[in-house]
């Protein structure tokens, strides 16, 4: 079988260029910072940073000069408060990043209608919010069978989707358990998609229990083996949430200087993510996830 | 009943009492997660908790500190894509409470989590809708949890983000809004209600010790009090129990 796997600087330098639509997906889970941060380090310019929740991945990015727009739904730091440098730059005169703003629903709608190569999506919403009045994409159409008012939200069609999963063969069948979020949508929507795996696995484990390959290989470019690629976020079953990292990051992020030292050390300062691990003793066993082990189904017929 | 407890335990254990028991309710982090847990405690145990991350009857067995805990996901009983979420549970009705908080709360029920100021020009941005336009519009009826002050309650939105029973003048029928919309506001001091007919926050039920005029401080607009006025119990010995040494116990929530 054909081999997609490269290091995730090669995968990077060949399907991120400056100017393009990029989505980084998960929502809450496998969110891939590891990728995030070499695109920090390769200095990627005027990138389209699109994305349910920016999280504190693109708030780094943002910071770090990466971004000329936000496409989003929810930009704050759950649980903890504000994304700082994205605050900085909307609230700074003139505005230092440009805003396309939906909600949740509109940003999945959009997603979805891209995944299908239909030009719009369609649902039931923003009747009586200001939404539509802040942006002009969202708009309505009226249903030619009932005559419906309705919601129309443009496709969503990113250059290049980065998806972090448990595991993928070579050929990047992916496999997701726990949260899925909407990257299911984005990969198919996307004109490159580049997954990242805790565990590079052989084909023969994919074909064992194909209802868990959320991403198949026929849509994927590119492969990266990077475990603890998501840390400060989780993979299920791998390792935890650094729920204290993001309450730090209220602290680092509010503050500039403290942020662009963040910036300095643990992402222009390593070469990777095996770096980033090696700089931070303590953290594999602190975050280490503990088993729970689900039983196996029968495939046979 | 207990008369030692803060504002906060207050807001969770009112919340908890309008759950019912078995209703689908699309869960918030903080506060709403807080009261979904006790009623689930107490006098719900079949509250099907679903949050906007997937999670179908999910059963943390510790606080989330986030929507997508990966507590949410152990044990629960179904893990969906979003779109599912909001196209197959929300757009389709099966959601029948759903929780909102937000900056800023008005006469109407409208609720701001997008900017305070002008949206171009933000005095202060805020992070946006999320999924809570889309539950105001569809979820069967919201319950709103803050605290009050002139600040949060204005007579005006600068922002709607989540709309209530009238927005810029016309009503949820006339937007043609599934859902009914913001029906209670849990505050720190007194329960809010939607008055049926107009669609106005008027004052419904007040705390021990609060009287109607420290409600109307914290209310930008001359509030109506409804003609028979509820007092509502404080927090019993064993919602305190419950939200102190179970489900809050590192005090995330209930500072």
């Amino acid at each position: 079988m054909h081999s997609k796997v490269v290091t995730m600087k090669d995968a990077i330098a060949a399907q991120v260029r400056d100017g393009d639509t990029v989505v980084i997906e998960g929502f809450t889970h496998l969110i891939c910072f590891a990728a995030g941060h070499e695109i920090i380090r390769q200095r990627r310019r005027d990138l389209t940073l699109a994305r349910l929740t920016p999280d504190l991945i693109y708030d780094q990015m943002i910071a770090a000069g990466c971004a000329r727009k936000l496409v989003f739904s929810w930009a704050g730091n759950p649980g903890a408060g504000s994304l700082h440098a994205f605050r900085r730059a909307v609230e700074s005169r003139p505005a230092a990043l440009e805003l396309e703003e939906y909600s949740h629903f509109g940003m999945v709608t959009r997603l979805a209608a891209g995944a299908a190569r239909l030009p719009f999506g369609v649902m039931r919403n923003y009747m009586g919010t200001d939404l539509p009045e802040a942006n002009q994409l969202i708009r309505t159409v009226t249903c030619p069978f009932t005559a419906e008012t309705l919601a129309a939200v443009p496709a969503l069609n990113p250059d290049v989707t980065i998806v972090h999963a448990q595991r993928a063969d070579r050929d990047g069948n992916a496999q997701v358990w726990g949260l899925m979020g909407v990257q299911k949508e984005a990969a198919f929507a996307s004109k490159r998609v580049i997954v990242v795996v805790e565990e590079l696995v052989d084909e023969s484990v994919i074909r064992a229990d194909p209802n868990r390959t959320l991403i198949p290989g026929l849509i994927v470019d590119a492969v990266v083996v990077e475990p603890w690629g998501c840390h400060p976020s989780y993979a299920q079953g791998h390792y935890d949430r650094d729920n204290d990292f993001y309450v730090a990051w209220e602290e680092i992020s509010r503050d500039p200087v403290r942020l662009s030292a963040y910036l300095d050390e643990h992402v222009y300062g390593v070469t990777g993510r095996a770096e980033y691990m090696q700089r931070q003793p303590g953290l594999r066993e602190r975050l280490a996830a503990r088993p729970r082990i689900c039983a196996g189904v029968s495939y046979g017929y | 009943m207990a008369t030692d407890y803060t504002p906060t335990e207050m807001m969770a254990a009112v919340a908890a009492r309008e759950l019912r028991d078995g209703e689908v309710t699309f869960v918030g982090i903080g506060l709403p997660n807080l009261a979904c847990n006790l009623a689930r405690a107490l006098h719900a145990p079949n509250l099907v908790l679903i949050y906007e991350s997937g999670a179908v009857g999910a059963v943390p067995d510790r606080l989330p500190v986030s929507i997508g805990d990966p507590s949410l996901v152990t044990g629960s009983l179904m893990v969906c894509p979003m779109a599912d979420v909001f196209q197959l549970f929300l757009q389709n009705g099966r959601i029948e409470v759903g929780f909102l908080g937000g900056a800023q709360i008005d006469r109407w029920g409208n609720i701001n989590t997008t900017v305070v100021g002008s949206y171009r020009e933000p005095k202060v941005r805020l992070p946006g809708s999320g999924g809570a336009a889309e539950i105001a519009i569809h979820a069967r009826r919201v319950l709103v949890i803050s605290r009050l002050s002139a600040r949060s309650f204005p007579a005006e939105v600068d922002f709607v983000t989540s709309p209530g029973q009238r927005s810029h003048g016309s009503s949820r029928r006339e937007l043609g809004m599934p859902g009914a919309g913001p029906v209670k506001v849990v505050t720190d001091k007194a329960i809010l209600e939607s008055d049926p007919g107009s669609g106005e926050l008027i004052l419904s039920a007040l705390y021990p010790g609060v009287a109607v005029e420290d409600v109307q401080r914290g209310v930008g607009w001359p509030l109506r009090v409804r003609e028979v006025l509820d007092i509502v119990a404080g927090p019993t010995g064993e919602e305190l129990r419950l939200l102190r040494d179970v489900l809050d116990p590192r005090r995330l929530y209930l500072s």
